[in-house]
């Protein structure tokens, strides 16, 4: 997967999860400042990222990702990592 | 020695709810600790909840809900001879609850034991309720739900205390008419020890503690597989469920189990939004309260679902009387 693939993936998931329009869900953008999503959305997004992109995302983890650009660099790190 | 011969099926003939008069607002809790009407809102679905006096007890509740269940399904206090009472917060550890509740409904020396599953307390209760019914050991009983979680809740803790509340519900199971079909079906249940920290009163002076993330991923990830199954040993589709009852945990994670299970939103249970999460009351008591609305259907089949601390959980479909 490109970086590109999973942007566009994470913004589908983010859509349909949040009610944000996918072309906001651009790499710089914080979850929580700028797309105004809570810490259970967060929980669903990273369920959801699981599904698609095979990545799982524990709890610990998904605090420390505050930007989607941290979301795509966690995805691209740990894809293909056995589950 | 020789075997009882018990009922071919069980079923619920009346429903019994009961909710302190005390309401609590988002706005009044807002007043004494740092959260909002907006914020409580949005990430658990509350607008207000229901907590009881400081002399009201648990008992109290349960005989409350209980009286009303016995007096609805037209039989007497003679005629019940077992008394469940699924809490986990019982006025005292000893004695139990349940005998308590049925010397004061007048119930004469039924079996009787309280049930600790937390939040999935009453679909244990009611899953063994069921097949005491069916072996025999029991004709009809009367299964309660009822807590007061307020005296477990830390009053300055703005993550559960905007949460819990006080309440109890009932049902009373009875056997199925020979050759009628059954009115309570198989129940699928489990835990989940390894999480057991996740919702927890570690020790007698503390209180009820959560991790909020990792509970609303376990229970939006495994519960409606869990729910399905039901279904499935009941031989019921979930497009013909009327209602999908699960335990009133938080308005987004029963939302997100609908919408995984395929329920529509119209038949999903929602009595959070003013009663709060009662742990094992939540469900007789939202049952209770759709049935007095009359938002259940007589007849169709519905689908309860309890879930939380242990992790505990279980479901069954159940015809509505």
């Amino acid at each position: 997967m490109t970086d590109q693939e999973i942007l566009a993936g994470l913004g589908e998931i983010v859509e349909e999860i949040a009610g944000v329009p996918a072309d906001e869900v651009t790499p710089n953008k914080s979850f929580v400042d700028d797309l105004d999503i809570d810490s259970l959305s967060m929980v669903e997004i990273a369920v959801a990222a699981q599904d698609k992109f095979g990545v799982e995302i524990p709890d610990d983890q998904l605090k420390d990702l505050t930007t989607v650009q941290d979301v795509v660099n966690f995805v691209t790190k740990n894809a293909g990592d056995p589950a | 020695m020789r075997l009882t011969e018990g009922a071919q099926g069980s079923r619920i003939l009346a429903f019994g709810g009961y909710q302190p008069a005390n309401v609590l607002t988002n706005e009044a809790l807002a007043a004494t600790v740092d959260t909002s009407d907006e914020w409580i809102r949005s990430r658990v679905g509350i607008e207000s909840r229901r907590l009881a006096g400081p002399d009201e007890t648990v008992t109290d509740m349960a005989v409350a809900a209980g009286g009303k269940a016995l007096a609805a399904s037209g039989l007497s206090a003679a005629d019940i001879d077992l008394v469940i009472v699924a809490t986990c917060t019982p006025e005292v550890m000893i004695p139990n609850t349940a005998a308590s509740v049925a010397t004061r409904l007048g119930i004469t020396a039924p079996g009787a034991y309280d049930l600790n599953a937390a939040c999935a307390g009453f679909c244990y209760a009611l899953g063994t309720a069921s097949d005491a019914v069916r072996a025999g050991s029991a004709r009809n009983v009367l299964v309660i739900g009822a807590e007061k979680l307020s005296q477990w809740v830390d009053w300055t803790d703005r993550a559960t205390c905007i949460i819990f509340a006080d309440g109890a519900g009932a049902v009373v199971v009875g056997p199925v008419a020979d050759g009628d079909p059954p009115g309570i079906g198989p129940v699928v249940w489990g835990s989940a020890g390894d999480m057991a920290d996740k919702i927890a009163i570690p020790n007698r002076r503390s209180y009820m503690y959560q991790e909020g993330q990792a509970v609303f991923r376990w229970a939006t990830t495994t519960m409606h597989p869990i729910a399905a199954q039901a279904c499935e040993r009941a031989g019921v589709a979930v497009s013909d469920l009327s209602a999908f009852v699960p335990h009133q945990a938080n308005l987004r994670i029963i939302e997100a189990i609908a919408r995984k299970l395929g329920v529509p939103r119209e038949r999903l249970a929602d009595d959070i939004v003013h009663s709060g999460n009662t742990s094992s009351a939540s469900v007789p008591l939202a049952l209770a309260r759709m049935a007095e609305r009359g938002d259940l259907k007589s007849g169709s089949p519905a689908l309860l679902l309890g879930f939380g601390a242990g992790m505990c959980y279980a479901a069954q479909v159940i015809t509505v009387p």
